[in-house]
């Protein structure tokens, strides 16, 4: 079970040029609007066709522009779930699930029978009951979403692809339907891929990552590996880190942070590429004295979100435009924001990230 | 008022009714066979070949008529060729009828079904192909209800532009009583030998069909629309 990409594609002035290989499991895309990610999604289903390069899945050929091969659509076996779930209009909750029945649809005894068991099913399954005669303008964004599907998944697709499944829904409704679509996924033995500009969306549902921009992938892995060393300054934004400085290399495991004005003491090995050192507002720590790897911290600005603080941190030694972010978890809605503000701030050696600019 | 009844030849308004209707089956295949060739074309292309296929709208029906006349004339390469092979006549014949209201109310045609279409999702096409559901059955369950209203109207109002036809017909198919005229040459025919009682009553009956028809159109168009309107 394994995915290996290499297309080009050349469209409204913008080139894309993506590799990839991945083996089994979730995988998640994750860029910009408009860095070609849901374009690379088509060309694996098959509704675009790229210029030029190879998709094979599973050891299938897909696509391979030199020897001639572009499977249709339909040929593929590849779900696709559309931004706005494109659910028949015309067509009830029932029919739109048995349009994604393969297998025989004539008369002939058992293929009729066999869809109604299968569509019951499904229906079961994906808690549509007493939905199967309403129209989908008649169902809510979670219903609807079901019913997608419900309708990709009878057809027993051998990989499933994601387009922001939820860029539509906001607040509780998501959470509720990224719950139920992990329930669902659960038991899916094929592949899946996840398009999304949601780094926390790519983290819930995804074991492996890809960073894109501008139409190439930037960089590709594990997830969790993609979090902690993203190794390239736009890969480390991507993931949304806010907080970075150029460098000046000391020695293996010292640099000095040019924007920050301090010299940092790194757990892993600074490499002679490295232009720069990044690091999560999250993962500093308060501290009562100077030490090494401390900041000064001067508060030069506050933004207060639901759970937590957010402190926008300068000091007489950083560069004028420099300043650092640093997220603090609100303990409860009453504590106030100048309320256990330390006078520095500790950047943990094992949570800096060396970043190359290219 | 019987004896009036009584002296009509109604044979105009059959005549109509079936050009109009022979020529509404053809105007709707070849419309949306059209709407969807049309659609799969380069824009430049396409912008090309929408207007040829508009033309007929926008012209003076007498122009289509004199081209009619040109291409069906047994004179000419296509009309001996119809002639010799099928011993089809199309002038001053009730073909002739056909074809001049099929060629004035395709565009009615084409046009509606092409901006139906181009309502239609593409993101619904692409998801049937995904599933597996092969192009015609793409097209016929998913692409034809969707348009559906918009395919209805334009059939209607395709039938209303055939039954009324006047100036394409009267110049290639001509006006005989019986065989070729239709209730509007048969209006105009009447007026010009003074017979306006006869005139109006024809007049009366175009009036009552074209009502029956705009209020067809207006519940087919209403169906539907499960969207709230603007107003």
């Amino acid at each position: 079970m394994a995915v290996s990409i290499d297309i080009q594609k050349k469209f409204r002035g913008f080139e894309l040029r993506v590799k990839l290989e991945s083996g089994s499991g979730a995988m998640g895309i994750l860029g910009a609007s408009g860095s070609g990610k849901s374009m690379t999604l088509r060309c694996i289903a098959g509704i675009e066709k790229p210029d030029a390069g190879r998709i094979i899945v599973n050891g299938k050929t897909m696509f391979d522009s030199e020897r001639g091969i572009n499977l249709k659509p339909q040929e593929r076996r590849i779900g696709y779930l559309f931004q706005n779930y494109a659910l028949f209009p015309t067509m009830t909750v029932e029919e739109n699930i048995g349009c994604g029945f393969r297998g025989r649809r004539n008369s002939t005894c058992g293929g009729k029978a066999e869809r109604a068991v299968k569509i019951g099913d499904f229906i079961q399954r994906y808690q549509l009951q007493g939905l199967e005669k309403h129209y989908p303008s008649q169902l809510s964004g979670g219903q609807q979403q079901r019913v997608a599907l419900a309708r990709m998944m009878i057809g027993e697709p051998e990989m499933i692809l994601l387009d922001e499944p939820f860029s539509a829904l906001d607040g509780y409704l998501k959470d509720v339907m990224q719950r139920d679509m992990q329930d669902f996924l659960k038991d899916y033995p094929g592949d899946m891929m996840l398009v999304t500009h949601s780094r926390d969306e790519a983290y819930k549902f995804c074991t492996h990552l890809m960073l894109m921009r501008e139409g190439r992938a930037m960089i590709s892995g594990e997830i969790k590996e993609i979090f902690e060393h993203p190794k390239l300054l736009d890969a480390a934004r991507l993931t949304g880190c806010k907080n970075f400085s150029r460098i000046e290399r000391l020695d293996e495991h010292h640099l000095y942070a040019l924007d920050w004005g301090i010299r940092l003491a790194v757990e892993e090995a600074v490499g002679q590429d490295v232009t720069h050192v990044g690091i999560r507002g999250h993962w500093m720590r308060p501290a009562e004295e100077e030490r090494e790897n401390c900041l000064p911290v001067e508060v030069t600005e506050y933004i207060e979100t639901t759970f937590e603080h957010q402190y926008m941190i300068k000091n007489p030694r950083m560069a004028e435009t420099q300043c650092v972010w640093w997220m603090r978890p609100k303990s409860s809605f009453s504590e106030r924001a100048d309320e256990g503000v330390p006078p520095y701030l500790c950047l943990p050696p094992e949570h800096l990230m060396l970043l190359r600019e290219n | 008022m019987t004896e009036f009844l009584q002296s009509i030849n109604w044979s105009p308004l059959w005549i109509s009714l079936k050009t109009g209707l022979v020529a509404t089956v053809i105007a709707f295949f070849l419309g949306i066979f059209c709407a969807r060739k049309v659609m799969k074309l380069h824009p430049t292309a396409r912008g090309i070949l929408d207007g040829i296929l508009t033309m007929p709208l926008v012209l003076p029906p007498t122009v289509a008529g004199f081209f009619l006349l040109l291409i069906f004339s047994v004179k000419r390469p296509l009309g001996s060729f119809l002639l010799e092979n099928f011993d089809w006549k199309i002038v001053q014949t009730w073909k002739g009828c056909v074809i001049a209201a099929a060629v004035i109310a395709f565009p009615l045609m084409y046009r509606n079904a092409r901006a139906a279409f181009e309502q239609v999702d593409v993101n619904l096409i692409y998801a049937g192909e995904t599933l597996g559901m092969s192009d015609s059955r793409i097209f016929w369950k998913v692409v034809m209800p969707t348009a559906a209203p918009g395919i209805a109207s334009g059939t209607v109002l395709a039938f209303a532009r055939a039954i009324g036809e006047y100036g394409a017909t009267s110049m290639l198919a001509g006006n005989i009583l019986g065989k070729t005229r239709t209730v509007s040459v048969a209006i105009a025919s009447e007026t010009a030998a003074g017979n306006y009682g006869m005139a109006g009553f024809w007049v009366a009956v175009i009036i009552l069909i074209s009502f029956v028809i705009v209020a067809a159109i207006n519940v087919v168009s209403g169906r539907g629309m499960k969207t709230k309107r603007w107003m």
